[in-house]
């Protein structure tokens, strides 16, 4: 497997703050590998996904490196990296059609004319699972409901066929069910198109079910990062192993599922 | 709220600087101008810095223009800063009752503020003091008259945002009384983009009063500068400084108001964006 | 047992884009004294119009709420206000349920003071006492809201549940904003207060996880009605309704490898 991501000595500070929001990360992602980011709020995890897509404030100092070995550019967002936000109320636009939107990131991106790029956003919208993609094309993102939307920003997110997608507690906001389909339409996507997957959550759970390792944060540093058998199985530190012991989940069930 | 975050553009430093001056002419009128502003001081229509007793001259009769200026300052910000703040306080119990309360008594208060918006407010003041006379406290109830509505509106849209965030339920499921919850939970945090409409209204006000004075509809009893600009409108081609003189001061007045009201605002968003 | 609240046939229509929708469609349980019944359902199915429903601040089309024998419904002014003592609620994020300019110490006084819990002179001392009950230091006491963890926000927000002593609290998702860790720490807080006070819970939320750790028994919602309602171990081992079952196969659970040791911890 080819290095797709090598993160050296990477820090981040933002203006205003004392404390640093991150500091001394050092971290590889393969082609193709799924790497769960989990921790708690002020861990640095979103500020990791972040620092990755270039999307920190301008304000912000960055320290270290961000390497792409495979690479001869800096990656760009959309092209190379797709990201999906926790809340896609606010990182749909509200006056554009939600087919407009996946197919701009095509058109941007891809080199192709707006017709094509149309054409192409109907079938990720297709691809995502939305019923009657071509009608629902024309749709607002305010007559989505709240999966509904986050499948249309997972399909502009990947319509550009990223090596990267960045899943920034992209199921967070939505509730159980809905999340559960989230998580497995992830899952298939990166399947089929080869993708690597970063996805940032707070749920050990959630993440050990679709993550190949797992690394855990806490106050802007990384404390453990293993294989997720390993981590969850045999957790080194402290922190891990209070993690896995408040994580609430439903035992009869647990034990039936394997 | 820090001092530094005040002053954290120039504009805000020479809005205070100027707020700061004025005030500080104020204050001081009465012991370096002990006597009385409209007494005789010297020989009529003296110019500028021809006498250093009377450093700004005098005007058609006689009086002390540099005394009228610094007592002036006195009644400028005296009924421009009483008629923000009766204006403001009156709008925002307006505007907070209509808003929480809803209804039928939102359409009556309302309507009621529509209907003061609908007549311009200087023709409401000009009507007010011609009717009850001049004096200074009608002069500020005058200028509040017709400056309320804009707070009331500003509160009124504030409140029906407010009322219905969860710390206003939260109050209702503790069991807190209707009127406590308008004017304890809803009516401060309404507060402050009313208050950021205070320096319009202030620099306004001090511009209606001056504009009173003008008509001859100012207190006689009291220098003000819009009566000074008044005084020397009938010399105005032979000693135009008798106009000038507390016209620059009126424009410094105003626009200090607004620079330093800037100021704050800009503090104030600075905070909540760090927050 | 009798019960403590009875919900009878609530129903609320709401109209939204000209369509007449039904947010509540006969809704009917009861809660015990001491007992906690957890309203589970997927967002949308009227789970938090409850809620509001039951601490009047919205008023249904039809349905009877019966506390402690009393109906609430028709209720109106200082009675309600003296009733709502014994019905408090928990709202999701307490940062937008607390005036942001309050302290700590506010917060907590306002039900002292508005239902006259203890003298004046003593509210002082019964602050204290509130904010160790709910294992807040009492130097938090000064404090204004933003300057507190969202952990110990929910803390005071249980506090001020707690001064009134009432028989009934609304955790209206309580603790689903809250960190993995602290939301174990709350957990556990609720579990003790009701072990020591006999308060009962409405426990709103859509984790099952969560669920399973403090409820006696669940109601599932849908679509606005409660489409299946039972002892909490039964309905999450063996769920009936095609609801409970997509919860109960939605809630992430850690997986366990063959050849690797389960990782266990019980939850104290």
């Amino acid at each position: 497997m080819t290095q797709l991501l090598e993160l050296r000595g990477l820090g981040v500070r933002y203006k205003g703050v004392a404390a640093p929001a991150l500091e001394g990360v050092d971290l590889d992602l393969a082609t193709g590998e799924r790497l769960a980011i989990i921790g708690e709020s002020g861990s640095g995890k979103s500020t990791l996904a972040r620092a990755v897509a270039g999307l920190l404030p301008q304000t912000a100092t960055l320290q270290g490196t961000i390497a792409w070995p495979g690479l001869d550019r800096p990656a760009s967002n959309g092209r190379d990296i797709g990201f999906v936000f926790q809340d896609p109320a606010s990182s749909l636009d509200p006056v554009m059609s939600v087919g407009d939107q996946v197919a701009e990131v095509a058109h941007a991106n891809l080199d192709l004319d707006w017709r094509a790029a149309r054409r192409l956003a109907v079938e990720l919208l297709d691809r995502v699972k939305l019923p009657e993609p071509a009608a629902l094309a024309r749709a607002y993102p305010h007559q989505l409901s709240g999966g509904q939307k986050q499948r249309v920003a997972i399909a502009a997110a990947i319509v550009a066929r990223p090596r990267l997608l960045i899943a920034d507690e992209a199921t967070s906001a939505l509730d159980t069910i809905v999340q559960a389909e989230i998580v497995a339409l992830i899952r298939r996507l990166v399947a089929e198109d080869g993708m690597a997957l970063l996805f940032v959550s707070h749920d050990i759970a959630l993440a050990a079910n679709l993550a190949d390792r797992i690394a855990v944060f806490r106050h802007g540093r990384m404390v453990e990062i293993a294989t997720t058998a390993e981590l969850i199985s045999r957790p080194k530190t402290d922190y891990s192993r209070a993690l896995l012991a408040a994580h609430l989940g439903l035992d009869a069930h647990a034990e039936a599922s394997t | 709220m820090s001092l530094s975050r005040l002053f954290r553009t120039p504009e805000a430093v020479a809005g205070f600087a100027i707020l700061g001056l004025l005030g500080l002419m104020a204050l001081a009128a009465p012991l370096l101008f002990p006597g009385d502003p409209l007494a005789i001081a010297g020989q009529p229509l003296l110019r500028p810095f021809q006498d250093w007793a009377l450093p700004l001259g005098t005007d058609r009769l006689g009086r002390d223009v540099l005394s009228g200026l610094f007592h002036g300052a006195r009644t400028s910000l005296a009924v421009g800063l009483a008629a923000a703040a009766a204006s403001i306080f009156v709008g925002s119990v307006v505007g907070t009752v209509a808003g929480f309360a809803g209804g039928f008594v939102d359409e009556v208060l309302m309507r009621i503020t529509d209907a003061f918006q609908t007549v311009p407010g200087f023709l409401l003041s000009l009507a007010l003091v011609s009717v009850v006379g001049p004096s200074l406290g009608v002069v500020v109830m005058a200028i509040a008259l017709s400056a309320w509505t804009g707070p009331a509106r500003i509160a009124r849209a504030e409140v029906l945002s407010i009322r219905e965030r969860d710390y206003v339920a939260s109050a209702r499921v503790i069991g807190m009384h209707p009127i406590e919850i308008a004017f304890r939970e809803v009516l401060p945090n309404a507060l402050p983009p009313v208050l950021a409409l205070s320096s319009v209204i202030v620099a306004a006000a001090i511009l209606t009063e001056a504009a009173l004075s003008f008509l001859g509809l100012g207190d006689p009893n009291h220098v003000t500068w819009g009566g000074m600009i008044a005084e020397g409108r009938a010399v105005l081609r032979s000693a135009p400084y008798l106009s000038v003189i507390p016209g620059i001061a009126l424009v410094l007045a105003v626009l200090g108001v607004y620079l330093a009201g800037e100021g704050v605002v800009e503090g104030t968003a600075a905070r909540e964006g760090q927050a | 047992m009798s019960a403590l609240l009875e919900v009878d046939g609530l129903s609320k229509r709401y109209r939204r884009g000209g369509k007449d929708f039904a947010a509540l469609d006969g809704v009917s349980f009861e809660i015990a004294p001491g007992e906690t019944l957890a309203l589970v359902g997927p967002s949308g199915s009227g789970k938090s119009t409850v809620a509001r429903i039951l601490l009047r601040l919205v008023v249904p089309d039809a349905g009877s709420i019966r506390f402690n024998g009393e109906e609430l419904l028709g209720l109106r002014g200082g009675a309600l206000r003296a009733r709502r003592a014994k019905l408090q609620m928990v709202f999701q994020d307490p940062l937008a349920a607390f005036n942001p300019r309050a302290t700590v110490a506010g917060l907590i006084d306002d039900p002292l003071r508005i239902h006259g819990i203890v003298e004046r002179a003593a509210r002082p001392r019964a602050i204290t006492a509130l904010l160790k009950r709910v294992g807040l230091a009492t130097e938090l006491a000064g404090r204004r809201v933003h300057e507190i963890s969202g952990g110990q926000r929910q803390r005071v927000a249980i506090a001020r549940a707690l001064a009134t002593r009432p028989a009934l609290i609304v955790l209206d998702e309580a603790v689903s904003a809250l960190d993995v860790l602290v939301r174990a720490d709350i957990l556990s807080l609720l579990a003790e207060l009701q072990r020591d006070e006999g308060v009962a819970y409405l426990f709103i939320s859509h984790d099952l996880g969560a669920v399973r750790a403090i409820a006696h028994r669940i109601a599932i919602m849908d679509g606005g009605r409660i489409v299946e309602q039972g002892d909490a171990a039964t309905v999450i081992a063996a769920p009936t309704s095609a609801t409970g079952k997509a919860l109960v196969a939605a809630t992430p659970a850690l997986p366990v490898f063959p050849g690797l040791p389960a990782f266990k911890e019980t939850v104290s």
